[in-house]
């Protein structure tokens, strides 16, 4: 029964007429790349249509993409709150970290801005309002960065199981939403200790972080598809980082520290209008009283428009970057 | 063109009548790699930065092609396990990553039944969180319900046979040797039925007692309709499980048939080089 291959076996091909029937529909339906291939090609695309076969390595389209990872859901919850309690395990603090490596960041800064350089002039409420840029900032900062390893990162993951891939991504941005969790109540209690009373205007906090959640999940999508292909990213992204942070008005007023002239007009926004700068002057408009309207580059209505505007572009485009590439992740 | 079809179709039928259903159809299929940077070596930095400057005159300088797979053709069925033997470097792991869809082909054409899950030697799962994470997470990311994988956790675990010598389950899955790896990877993946399941080598680390508890479940996997690829140099291991073997060989299909037969080709074949 064995045969040796040496000339190319005829493989098996339908027989009835239904079967070429189908074996017709199935040509019919395949894209016209070299048919000069003699009917072999075409024989086993007609069984492979018979039985219902796909080519190994389809993408799904959007709509039944979006629904593949609806049903990972808790796949992707559990994978964050995984990494989440994993991440410190191997510290003799624990989870501890979890708060004290927001809070140290914050000091640092502190100590360099607010101490030493001084920017903190004209600003009332210093340490809230860097506080609070610093733990905004982070969160994308984090995600950005968690987003580009997350494919490279979880090859193992990749090759060996089936899942929609954007699992991975989204999952360790849930994670850093989590993480974010814990800075934002260490922040509750740094603005109770400096005096700055709880308002109803904190609720505002929410909305403003969900669309900064969304925003980084669609830049977190983006680096995770670029990262698995360039690797080279991951070393890159710190110093992109950086320098986003610092141009950001984490730890200074953007505002006060622009000269009223001598700065071109496009600086001006692309300053302003950066996501991040965005975001972290909606929570802390939302949170710190003396940080109001007149403070904020734009007016209110402006100011979350531009959030909703950044997350939607960002949430929706980069979700179908990364999609548009779902077939080769895992591969080389 | 549809003459051809037309005619040849009832030539060829011969197997064509038969009843069973195709789970994986490879159409003459071939694999190339392209590996960067062979003539200069990658890690010197002058290299890299040569690489770079002079992309757009040199394009394919230090680029070396590899023809893996040539032209194999083959379709597996519902139910059977196949085995692929030959040397090392002929081919089978590429074939085997072309087939879940990690390698694209550079001519023909793979097609599938459902997606293949392959189960690597090297394919660590989580390896900072623990054996029960893993447990866990792996039975999610294969669409498992919160409810299934509960049910089914205690089998697993028992299954692997982590907890024979201690609590090994809760400790971070780094920790494991590579054997204790190898056989949570496989009792994860095992706990699900696939449509196509590719195993490469992956039982190789485990032990006698392991290797005959999942060559029990592959046999299982194959009742329950799915189709089981398995890759081994362990000739015993293939004749237990298989009942076809591939044989590659410098990623030519050299023979295909029922597993007795093809082995005493090769047993030839590899006695013969010694």
């Amino acid at each position: 029964m064995s045969q040796t291959l040496d000339t190319p076996q005829t493989p098996e091909a339908p027989k009835t007429p239904k079967a070429a029937r189908a074996a017709r529909a199935a040509r019919a339906a395949r894209t016209p790349k070299a048919p000069a291939q003699a009917q072999e090609p075409l024989d086993a695309a007609a069984l492979a249509a018979l039985h219902g076969l796909s080519v190994s390595n389809a993408r799904p389209s959007l709509p039944q993409y979006v629904r593949q990872l609806w049903a990972r859901r808790h796949f992707i919850t559990a994978f964050a709150t995984a990494k989440l309690t994993a991440q410190y395990s191997q510290a003799k603090l624990g989870q501890l970290w979890q708060v004290m490596t927001p809070l140290l960041n914050a000091a640092v800064y502190y100590l360099i801005f607010g101490l030493l350089l001084g920017t903190s002039r004209g600003i009332e409420d210093f340490v809230p309002f860097l506080v609070t840029g610093v733990f905004v900032f982070t969160f994308t900062q984090s995600s950005v960065m968690a987003g580009t390893r997350a494919i490279s990162g979880n090859l193992g993951l990749v090759r060996a199981l089936h899942f929609p891939r954007a699992s991975l991504p989204i999952a360790l941005c849930l994670q850093q939403l989590q993480q974010l969790l814990f800075s934002m109540a260490a922040l509750a209690v740094i603005l109770f200790c400096f005096g700055v009373p709880p308002t109803w205007s904190w609720f505002l906090v929410v909305p403003a972080l969900a669309l900064q959640f969304a925003f980084n999940t669609g830049l977190a999508l983006v680096m995770a598809r670029l990262g698995s292909k360039t690797p080279d990213l991951s070393q890159l992204m710190p110093f992109v980082m950086r320098t986003w942070m610092y141009a950001s008005g984490v730890m200074f007023s953007i505002k006060q520290v622009l000269p009223e002239q001598g700065v071109p007009q496009f600086a001006k926004v692309l300053l302003a209008g950066n996501p991040a700068a965005v975001y972290i002057d909606l929570v802390r408009y939302a949170l710190i009283d003396s940080f109001d309207a007149g403070q904020l580059p734009y007016g209110i209505g402006a100011m979350w428009a531009l959030a909703l505007g950044w997350a939607v572009v960002l949430g929706v485009g980069g979700f179908s970057y990364f999609w548009k590439a779902e077939e080769t992740y895992g591969r080389g | 063109m549809a003459d051809t079809l037309i005619r040849t179709a009832p030539e060829a039928g011969a197997a064509g009548s038969d009843p069973r259903t195709p789970t994986v159809i490879a159409d003459g299929v071939d694999i190339v790699y392209r590996v960067n940077g062979t003539g200069a070596g990658r890690g010197s930095a002058t290299a890299a930065l040569n690489r770079i400057v002079r992309r757009t005159k040199h394009a394919e300088r230090g680029v070396r092609t590899v023809h893996a797979v040539r032209n194999v053709s083959f379709t597996a069925y519902k139910g059977e396990a196949i085995g692929l033997i030959g040397t090392n470097g002929s081919g089978k792991s590429t074939l085997l990553r072309a087939v879940a869809g990690l390698l694209p082909t550079e001519n023909g054409r793979i097609y599938t039944h459902g997606r293949p899950s392959l189960l690597g030697v090297n394919a660590a799962l989580m390896s900072d969180l623990t054996g029960e994470r893993n447990v866990t997470l792996g039975g999610l990311a294969m669409g498992m319900s919160r409810e299934q994988v509960r049910e089914r956790y205690d089998g697993i675990v028992e299954f692997s046979g982590i907890n024979e010598k201690g609590d090994f389950i809760t400790l971070p899955m780094r920790t494991y040797s590579s054997g204790m790896a190898a056989r949570l990877r496989f009792s994860i993946a095992a706990a699900k039925d696939h449509d196509v399941l590719l195993i490469d080598e992956a039982l190789a680390t485990g032990d006698r007692t392991f290797q005959k508890r999942s060559e029990a479940r592959i046999r299982e996997l194959r009742a329950t309709a799915g189709t089981v690829f398995l890759v081994s140099h362990n000739n015993k291991s293939i004749r237990d499980t298989c009942d076809r073997v591939l044989w590659l060989e410098r990623g030519e299909l050299r023979l295909d048939g029922p597993t007795a037969e093809v082995l005493k080709e090769y047993e030839k074949f590899t006695g013969a080089g010694k």
